[in-house]
């Protein structure tokens, strides 16, 4: 496989080459003073000079001293609304008068998606989230349509946020790249930490000197697109100042979820009283489920129109935050904000290893910054494993 | 099978909702095609006698009169809606519930003796049973065509409960709270207005009313800590539905703490 060294300017020659062979591309950009993913024309959308400052309950930017295009960590939503769209119809149904009907089905994607600036645990996540809708017993027929022939270019971290904590999963802030595969780099991987999404093209922005970028191909197709790339071989000091730039970002990252013995910990745990604590300051507002690259929870919607002609089904994201989330029969199950935010943090960080064999939290540290309360889950696991009650209550 | 007959009431409010409807410009013919419009003093004077399927009642209770006549139109509803924050909390009227009627009455009116009302403005399910609420300030267009749609197959309308923040998300706004520190009501309010005041980068206003399990402490101990001071919460939660309970009792606690913070009794 191909590797080299770009100007910015060849990046630009990437989006447009992607344009041309019919991706939709798909990148950061900044909108109403934060970073967002969405369709992207050019490389001059790239958020160049901006960092993003996350806290608790806060998100903002910043202006960098340079002109970095990647000097952010994560957007406000991760890439999966473009896979796993918000709402989505899958059917209508619509009369032939008398008792007959016939079934109009959503059309397929009729473009392929490319990705610019996937980070290393946004990878990860779109992993897991193959997993889930690709691996079970029936495949997701709108994930897979857009997943199929879905490009990813993914981008080493070199400015993380406060709320990440990719190195204590396992899953950033960086990417190897060898014969082998693709793997998470600059952190160690633990039993349950989740493997990569295999990215066709990894980039590494260097900002020491000559703003360039270390490209890096891990499949044919990137390797294909490298080629059509104006590059140059990459030096010994080139992969030393990636080396650095590594090193600063893992340095950088102190938040902390320490991850030995947590399925234990959290399902042993499940009378706390930490859990009304949180119950206390939760809102119950589904903000951490929706931005959480991996939750997956959806519900189907069934309407008809004024005239009874048309019956639509739809699906649209749902949370284990809501009511309406575990109605059975009469009424719901979970009808306390404390079995909700247990059912939420149990399921991310414990029942999803039983699930299916890795955690569900990559670290991307989304739900810590968007919760307009500031609840975070570090904090939440690191109070339970400090006043651990599994002898008391056992 | 003859069409539902539909009537659309008014009790004290500003018709904005009932105008909501009338608004409703790409259903409106469809929407007369499928129901017979018998009742709608807004619409038309031709009235046809009920009794009537479905009933729309916007407005609160506010003077005995009122009292009288929601119980005749419940009599001759087989379905009562309820729509909007007047008719669902008592709207922003509801305000004078705080305040001594008797002294605004004496200053506003040259002869007071002829105005007849109630120390309360009311919601019209403290009065008779409702069948369904349609929330907001005014109704959504699409919820109102959305319970007829229902009623008119006999399902289940769909009127989520949950917080404004999921469509929010839904819709992809960002975040004014954690992106700006601009006080939102939506995680204590009911969706149904697709996130619109976020979408405009306004905070949300909660005139839909408390969601289905509503945390305002935890919110307002938010606000607070960000700066937001305890006069200015208590005002975020005395608005158009300034009388449901989880909105009035937050705003009682406010006003508690802020006493205790001042030195005064609370
Ligand atoms: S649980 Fe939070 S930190 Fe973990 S992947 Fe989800 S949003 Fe990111
Ligand atoms: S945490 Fe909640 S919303 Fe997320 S996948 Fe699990 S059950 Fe679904
Ligand atoms: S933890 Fe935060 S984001 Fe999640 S439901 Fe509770 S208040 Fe909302
Ligand atoms: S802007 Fe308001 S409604 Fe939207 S997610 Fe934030 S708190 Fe919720």
């Amino acid at each position: 496989m191909r590797s080299g060294v770009m100007t910015p300017t060849a990046l630009e020659s990437l989006v447009l080459l992607l344009r041309d062979r019919g991706y939709r591309v798909v990148g950061p950009q900044v909108r109403d003073g934060t970073i967002v993913y969405d369709e992207l024309a050019s490389t001059a959308a790239l958020p160049r000079g901006w960092r993003d400052v996350q806290a608790p309950g806060r998100a903002g930017l910043e202006r960098r001293d340079d002109d970095a295009l990647f000097g952010y960590a994560v957007g406000a939503s991760g890439w999966k609304r473009e896979l796993f769209p918000p709402r989505q119809r899958l059917w209508e149904a619509v009369s032939d008068g008398d008792a007959s009907f016939h079934v109009v089905e959503a059309p397929e994607p009729d473009q392929p998606l490319a990705f610019l600036g996937v980070r290393p645990c946004e990878l990860a996540a779109i992993g897991i989230q193959d997993r889930v809708f690709l691996h079970g017993l029936a495949e997701d027929r709108v994930y897979a349509g857009h997943r199929r022939g879905l490009l990813l270019v993914a981008v080493e971290c070199h400015a993380p946020a406060a709320t990440c904590f990719c190195t204590s999963i396992g899953t950033g802030p960086g990417l190897d790249v060898d014969a082998d595969g693709v793997r998470a780099a600059g952190s160690a991987a633990h039993a349950t930490t989740p493997a990569p999404a295999v990215p066709d093209l990894v980039l590494t922005e260097l900002l020491d000197g000559e703003h360039r970028l270390l490209v890096r191909a891990a499949t044919d197709e990137g390797d294909d697109l490298l080629a059509a790339l104006e590059h140059r071989e990459a030096t010994t000091g080139d992969l030393a100042a990636r080396a650095a730039t590594l090193e600063a970002a893992q340095a950088a990252i102190d938040r902390h979820l320490e991850v030995d013995g947590l399925h234990d910990l959290l399902l042993g745990n499940l009378a706390h009283p930490r859990w009304d604590d949180v119950a206390a300051r939760c809102l119950a507002c589904t903000n951490c489920t929706l931005v959480c690259p991996t939750c997956f929870c959806s519900t189907t919607e069934d309407t008809t129109d004024l005239t009874g002609e048309h019956a639509y089904h739809e699906r649209r994201w749902d949370s284990c935050f809501t009511l309406e989330f575990t109605h059975t029969g009469p009424a719901s199950v979970r009808t306390s904000t404390r079995s909700r935010y247990r059912q939420w943090l149990t399921h991310k960080l414990a029942t999803w290893v039983d699930q299916f064999d890795t955690t569900g939290c990559v670290g991307c540290g989304r739900c810590i910054a968007w919760c307009p309360v500031g609840i975070d889950l570090t904090e939440e696991v690191a109070a339970i494993r400090a006043t651990d009650g599994r002898e008391v209550t056992a | 099978m003859s069409r539902p007959k539909l009537a659309v009431w008014k009790f004290a409010s500003c018709d904005g909702c009932q105008l909501s409807l009338l608004s409703a410009e790409d259903e409106l013919l469809t929407l007369a095609a499928e129901v017979h419009i018998a009742h709608f003093l807004e619409a038309t004077r031709e009235v046809a006698p009920g009794p009537y399927d479905v009933s729309l009642v916007e407005g609160s209770i506010t003077t005995p009169a009122d009292v009288e006549r929601i119980q005749r139109v419940r009599e001759i509803s087989t379905t009562l809606v309820t729509i909007g924050a007047c008719a669902t909390a008592g709207g922003i009227q509801a305000l004078r519930n705080l305040a001594d009627v008797e002294a605004y009455r004496a200053l506003v009116y040259a002869h007071p003796e002829y105005v007849q009302t109630l120390a309360r403005s009311s919601a019209i399910a403290e009065h008779v049973p409702v069948d369904l609420e349609l929330r907001g300030c005014p109704v959504e267009v699409p919820q109102l065509i959305e319970v007829v749609s229902a009623l008119l197959a006999g399902r289940k309308p769909l009127i989520p409960t949950h917080a404004v923040c999921v469509e929010c998300k839904l819709r992809g706004n960002v975040c004014v709270m954690v992106a700006d520190g601009t006080p939102c009501l939506g995680p204590v309010t009911q969706a149904g207005c697709g996130a619109r005041c976020p979408a405009f980068a306004r905070g949300c206003y909660g005139c839909f009313g408390p969601m289905e399990t509503p945390n305002p402490s935890a919110l307002t101990d938010r606000l607070h800590a960000m700066g937001v001071d305890d006069p200015t919460l208590v005002r975020l939660f005395r608005t158009f539905n300034v009388d449901a309970p989880a909105f009035r009792t937050e705003a009682r606690r406010r006003e508690a703490i802020d006493a205790g913070a001042d030195g005064r009794t609370p």
